[in-house]
């Protein structure tokens, strides 16, 4: 039998509603800055406990950083009677009059007044330099890197030292300090460690029994001891190790100590980038009758740096903050000069030094922080191939 | 068409120096030959360098009397009598101390902070990585400066010490707290200690053979708790309390008695702690993330909560990743603790190579002894982590 529309028309089922019902909006404790606070603050007695006293330590910590750095510091002032509290009577914060006067020392060091431009200059070459190198749209980038890694160490070091010839007079390294020796001993350890750290890291998957052997000694035991230790033994063994007419001056060695620990450990992570290629990339190469250097110009470390990246930069910010460690071994490096001038009698009150920590803090974060953005920047962008 | 190659004809003559393994010895026999001239010329100069300055040579130097003080010794160190090998010790003590109570600090508050980071709660998740953030990008050497110039040597002096109930003093000459004085019969409270141990250790192993045969499951964390602090806790009762403190006690000039914690100490284990908590951090995180979410779905799926499934799927799973690098943290926290000598904390390289290298002037063999220090802490801990790694790689096929 076989039912008619009339049929259903007739035994319609009247209580059964014919249109669904316009969707409800989700319980207000679920949705927008409700929900938001009982998912991500709220969920549970445990979690509630946790933003209580996590917001607590917040607005006990944050307005006293606000109010030491900014609306209790001094501003203005010629010395230490400035930010000292017995004679303010008032409450002092950061002391930033002895910022502003220790400025120059702390870039400069005690570099000579009238050459200060010299390290303008080299500042200013080295910012081109690391622009272009950095900036993937920047124009003919293998020029950027012939500057960065030729160009640039052979004339900074002219200007730096100076040149009579040309009438520039000599500076002794001994008088340079600050920021400059930071960014110059930072650069030295960043150009040398990475030429040096490919060669080793090539020795150490080299088929040649010495060379491997020599490679694995020299990272191994490199990075089995600490920097201070390399800084002591370059300060204290080099000159022994060289005639007495050619000892290297304090600064020298202290480069030769960041540049050999920076290659060990930039060794290890080429290493891994090669490791990381496929063996067909070397057996393809050289199946097309490329020769070994041809095979790892062309072939191999392309692929491999370009995997290596990241981690070469976080190499960088280590060897950055270990630019600080030079201020044992007697060099006036960025640390050092806030040190001696935090100790100053001129600006001897209670919150000196800690003034001086917290400019030395904003400095090295701000690079090491911008480091750290830029590689996981170029991360990202090499996981964009893999995406699917 | 075919080719005719042209059969018994001469293999294709090459130029001796053309051939790959003539190549290959000639390039070793001159890398060697480059570095055995370095090393000559270096200690030719090296002896007359030395020999010009008057300096003697050799190890003899190790049983002679030192002749300076050491701020904090955990064996005995006198100045009149002790030699520079005694210093020696005392100086790896001291590191060996900072760095062993900042790998435990660094531990506990490393996965805190890491598995915080991890946390649904927002606020918590954005405190734990704006913690990781501040302190990674900030070199040690300023925070070790921070801590102690800023910090400890800015409390009150020794008149105005804070008090803290309990006999503890603290002021900018360090910390004091309570000596604890063992009396007759504490002897078997270590006797208990040990049994303890050990009886946890027994008990864990047979636990676990039963858990293999049978299934069933043993409550090992809390026998293990009774028989490591409570059965020592007993026999302490039983024997009488042998055992009495001994208080600091605020003199004219000076605070007596007590342990003393001095304020380098302190900084150095601070600054240690908590920058290497915020590596450790990041090793935490990367481990935990790495066991992939279908383990924790798939445990929940077999009816495990929350608890047991992180206790018995993820950590397991997430040790794996993270041991290894947390190892090389705490290589990493060792050698750091060498910063130690900015602060003046006597550690290895501020009591050897320094004190003792600027009294004898002989630095080849005061460097050599500290770099094999550490080299040998280096080399026997990536020993031991191979050896992990090999027994607790995943099996492939």
């Amino acid at each position: 039998m076989t039912m008619s529309e009339g049929d259903l028309a007739v035994t319609e089922i009247k209580f059964v509603r014919g249109a669904t019902i316009a969707a409800r909006p989700p319980p207000a404790a679920m949705t927008g800055a409700l929900g938001w606070l009982r998912a991500n603050l709220l969920s549970s007695p445990f979690n509630i406990a946790l933003t209580i006293l996590i917001a607590l330590l917040l607005a006990w910590l944050i307005p006293e950083l606000v109010k030491f750095l900014l609306i209790d510091a001094v501003w203005t002032g010629a010395d230490r009677d400035a930010c000292r509290e017995v004679v303010q009577h008032r409450e002092i914060g950061a002391c930033w009059p002895f910022v502003w006067e220790r400025w120059s020392y702390f870039v400069y060091g005690s570099y000579p007044i009238p050459q200060r431009w010299r390290v303008d200059v080299f500042f200013a070459m080295l910012a081109i330099g690391v622009v272009w190198l950095l900036w993937l749209e920047a124009p003919r980038r293998d020029l950027g890197s012939v500057y960065f890694f030729i160009v640039l160490p052979i004339t900074s070091f002219i200007l730096l030292t100076g040149w009579s010839a040309i009438g520039l007079p000599p500076v002794d390294t001994a008088l340079w300090g600050g920021i400059l020796v930071t960014i110059v001993v930072a650069s030295v350890g960043i150009v040398c460690s990475l030429p040096i750290g490919i060669l080793l890291a090539l020795g150490r998957r080299s088929r040649m029994p010495a060379v491997r052997l020599f490679s694995v000694v020299f990272i191994e035991f490199v990075r089995g001891v600490p920097l201070v230790t390399v800084l002591f033994m370059a300060s204290v063994m080099l000159p022994l190790f060289v005639p007495e007419e050619y000892s290297p001056d304090k600064l020298v060695r202290a480069l030769v100590g960041i540049a050999l620990f920076a290659s060990a450990y930039m060794a290890e992570v080429v290493r891994a980038g090669l490791q990381a290629i496929p063996k067909g990339q070397f057996e393809g190469a050289m199946a097309v009758g490329l020769g070994y250097w041809q095979m790892i110009r062309l072939i191999i470390l392309p692929q491999a740096l370009k995997i290596t990246i990241p981690n070469i930069v976080n190499t960088y910010i280590g060897l950055f903050k270990d630019t600080t460690l030079v201020f044992i071994v007697g060099i006036f490096d960025f640390l050092r000069t806030v040190e001696v001038a935090r100790i100053d009698p001129k600006w001897a009150a209670p919150v000196t030094s800690t003034t001086g920590y917290a400019v030395a803090a904003i400095f090295y974060w701000i690079f090491c922080y911008a480091m750290s953005r830029y590689a996981r920047a170029m991360e990202a962008r090499l996981a964009q191939g893999d995406k699917r | 068409m075919s080719i005719d190659l042209p059969t018994g004809s001469p293999p294709v003559r090459v130029a001796f120096y053309n051939d790959p393994k003539v190549r290959s010895i000639a390039y070793q026999v001159a890398l060697c030959a480059v570095i055995g001239f370095l090393v000559y010329a270096a200690a030719r100069n090296a002896i007359a360098n030395l020999e010009r300055a008057h300096i003697a040579s050799g190890f003899g130097f190790w049983n002679t009397t030192a002749g300076f003080d050491i701020s904090q010794a955990l064996i005995q160190f006198d100045s009149q009598t002790s030699s520079y090998g005694r210093a020696f010790w005392v100086g790896l003590l001291n590191t060996l101390l900072v760095a062993s109570i900042g790998i435990v600090i660094a531990t506990i508050l490393g996965f805190i902070i890491g598995i915080a980071r991890l946390s649904k709660n927002w606020l918590v998740a954005k405190v734990a990585a704006g913690y990781v953030e501040t302190i990674r990008n900030i070199p040690l050497l300023l925070q070790l400066l921070f801590w102690y110039n800023a910090v400890l040597k800015a409390l009150p002096e020794f008149r105005e010490s804070f008090v803290i109930p309990g006999g503890i003093y603290l002021n900018n000459r360090g910390l004091f707290i309570p000596q604890p004085i063992f009396k007759d019969g504490f002897g078997w409270v270590l006797i208990a200690l040990a049994a303890g141990v050990i009886g946890a250790i027994a008990f864990y192993v047979w636990a676990r053979k039963r858990q293999e045969q049978t299934g069933q499951q043993a409550p090992v964390f809390s026998v293990g708790l009774a028989l490591v602090i409570g059965l020592p806790l007993v026999v302490l009762a039983l024997a009488g309390f042998p055992l009495a403190f001994e208080f600091p006690a605020a003199g004219r000039f000076n605070i007596n008695g007590g342990i003393e914690i001095l304020p380098e100490f302190a900084a150095l284990l601070f600054g240690l702690s908590i920058y290497t908590a915020a590596f450790i951090a990041e090793v935490v995180r990367a481990g935990i993330l790495a066991v992939s979410r279908g383990q924790t779905e798939a445990a929940y799926s077999l009816g495990l909560r929350a608890r047991p499934t992180l206790r018995l799927i993820v950590v397991p799973q997430a040790m794996r990743v993270i041991i290894p690098p947390l190892t090389s943290q705490y290589l990493n926290l060792t050698k750091n603790s060498t910063l130690a000598v900015a602060i003046g904390y006597p550690d290895l390289v501020q009591v050897f190579t320094g004190t003792v290298l600027n009294q004898t002037g002989q630095a080849v063999e005061v460097v050599a002894i500290t770099m094999a220090v550490y080299l040998t802490i280096s080399l026997a801990t990536s020993l031991l982590m191979n050896i992990y790694n090999s027994r607790i790689a995943l099996v492939e096929r």
